[in-house]
């Protein structure tokens, strides 16, 4: 236990990460109990625009809502883009870098080529066209983002599957007579969940920017909804008269994104070996 | 050497034709009309003018026959004609071009002209000071959503001290250019950076920097020949790919501070249903990331010749 302890505090990015992001899922499970107000019906246009008080701690926005509210309720849009879209991304990466590993030929040439056509493009490009054409709304940004960014998680399973492949361990499972998709499940993928982890966290931050991103375009979540880049959408306009309006969703934008990112690199100090030992 | 060069410069070819097919695919064979809203709002258009506008612009036509025609203008490089307005998308992107490039290489000029040498200064100054508060500024600046740091500048810069516009393209005068080149170059520098901090690390630890360092050659010989020179690959490479992170980031840049590239041209066109306008902006900003990647491949050659260029 002790030595636990001296070991998480030898990587502050660990426990600062993960601090922010657990912050962020209580306020995202918990957030009727633990907002003031309610994000889309409290409008009140009497108390509009009101700067930061005690009764309204964000302040109000142009419909006289409570930013704070609306700021809490954001969390579950923003972590549940990261989750969901990143989950598919995660699925459809090991599976296709699994099987492209595994089986080599004419299917990791597909798999390759299209996975480096992939990377060729920028994901925010992407992303964009996606939305083009299938309309705003927060199915569409799951679909956009969990279907656009499994490359690196396809390639770093691929390689993990190649260097472990000629391993004893699975050369025994072999020699057992295990089926090859018990191998791949049962052999390989357990040891190759590290680095698809590292990549699935810093994934799910990136979701979160793009989330808000195309938010803020109006090309994500629409209005009502209480998402961060969509309540800066609507505020930009106003950021010379009322900033308060913008500061607090684009601060939740950051720390969620800032945790998230600690926390994906103190995974991969600790998961990677190799870079502890340069490190010291 | 030239032999890969021509081989590298070969493989470009095949990529760009499959990502004018995925993107042609995605925006004509998705559900969604993109057809119909070169009339205006659809809902004002009866079925016979509709049928017409189709004929007109060609949609009547099935889709390979439509692919086919696409792609024989592609290849005489002429991107198509704009639904909305009468004129074709190669004058329009040829009027944003200049700007959005001016906009992203002053943003890669700021990013790799701190983002490197603070990266550089952090590693030699492993634990320091300096290097805490720079990877700090580092993740941060890798985790700021542009846009709102855009705005902050906007607030901060144009509004409180009035020494920058904070919108507008300005005749691409240079106090137009400081604000939104910088709020598109800080995620850029941030992950240079990083990637540099973490190359030089590595690279102190071998063998090759030790013998260096005991031949007695001084510590400023050292690090500038031999460290520098052996990171610059990493470096390059992550700068290469990451780019693309950069020109992405030009359309919400774009947008905000008003700046008229192709960005915000891709995004007026997406709200309008300009679908031609849309496929060819696309093409573009993924063939400029493009380019830039075949420049850091064969640049390869040229500053590490341990490299097998196979």
């Amino acid at each position: 236990m002790n030595q636990k302890f001296k070991k998480l505090k030898q990587n502050p990015n660990l426990v600062i990460g993960g601090t922010i992001t657990f912050i962020f899922i209580v306020m995202a499970v918990w957030a009727p109990a633990l907002s003031p107000y309610h994000p889309v019906d409290d409008a009140d246009l009497m108390v509009s625009e009101l700067p930061p008080s005690i009764t309204y701690p964000f302040g109000t926005d142009e419909q006289g809502r409570d930013i704070l509210t609306r700021v809490i309720y954001g969390s579950r849009i923003s972590l549940s883009v990261g989750l969901v879209s990143q989950a598919m991304n995660t699925i459809i990466g090991i599976i296709l870098g699994l099987t492209a590993g595994f089986f080599g030929k004419w299917w990791d040439d597909i798999v390759m080529g299209l996975t480096n056509i992939m990377l060729s493009i920028p994901s925010m490009i992407f992303a964009l066209a996606v939305m083009a054409v299938m309309g705003p709304g927060l199915m569409n940004i799951f679909l956009a983002l969990g279907l656009t960014n499994w490359a690196f998680t396809c390639r770093i399973t691929r390689s993990q599957v190649l260097s472990t492949r000629s391993l004893d361990y699975v050369k025994a499972a072999n020699a057992l007579g295990y089926s090859r998709t018990r191998i791949m499940f049962t052999q390989i993928l357990p040891n190759i969940l590290g680095p698809i982890l590292v990549v699935a966290t810093l994934g799910m931050a990136g979701a979160i920017l793009m989330e808000a991103s195309l938010s803020f375009l109006g090309l994500g979540t629409q209005p009502p909804t209480p998402s961060w880049g969509g309540m800066l959408a609507s505020a930009r306009e106003q950021m010379f008269t009322t900033p308060w309006i913008s500061i607090f969703p684009g601060m939740a934008i950051f720390f969620a994104v800032l945790g998230l990112n600690l926390f994906g690199d103190g995974l991969r100090d600790i998961l990677d070996p190799h870079l502890t030992r340069k490190a010291k | 050497m030239a032999a890969y060069t021509f081989r590298r410069i070969l493989q470009f070819f095949p990529t760009v034709f499959f990502i004018s097919l995925i993107m042609f695919g995605l925006l004509n064979v998705l559900p969604g009309d993109a057809t119909l809203m070169a009339g205006g709002s659809k809902h004002h258009l009866d079925e016979k003018t509709a049928q017409m506008l189709k004929k007109q612009l060609g949609l009547d036509r099935p889709l390979y026959v439509r692919y086919a025609s696409y792609m024989k203008n592609l290849l005489k490089g002429d991107l198509g004609r704009s639904f909305l307005r009468n004129e074709s998308v190669n004058s329009l992107v040829a009027q944003r071009i200049g700007p959005t490039l001016y906009l992203s290489t002053a943003a890669m000029v700021i990013a790799v002209g701190l983002g490197i040498p603070l990266g550089f200064l952090s590693a030699l100054k492993q634990g320091s000071f300096l290097d805490t508060l720079s990877m700090l500024g580092a993740v941060s600046g890798v985790s700021v959503p542009q846009f709102w740091l855009g705005l902050i500048l906007m607030y901060l810069f144009s509004l409180v001290l009035g020494w920058f516009p904070s919108q507008g393209y300005g005749d691409g005068h240079l106090m137009h250019l400081i604000l939104p080149a910088f709020t598109l170059g800080v995620g850029y520098m941030a992950l240079l950076a990083r990637t540099t901090r973490a190359a030089v690390v590595e690279v102190l630890t071998q063998d090759y920097i030790r013998t260096a360092r005991s031949k007695g050659l001084s510590v400023l010989i050292v690090n500038f020949t031999h460290v520098f020179r052996n990171t610059m690959v990493l470096i390059l490479t992550t700068a290469g790919l990451q780019f693309g992170s950069l020109i992405g980031q030009t359309v919400i840049v774009e947008k905000l501070f008003s700046w008229p590239g192709i960005g915000s041209l891709l995004v007026d066109s997406i709200f309008q249903r300009d679908i031609p306008v849309t496929q060819g902006c696309v093409l573009i900003i993924i063939g400029i990331f493009l380019l830039v990647n075949l420049v850091v491949d064969l640049l390869y050659g040229v500053i590490d010749p341990r490299i097998e260029l196979s």
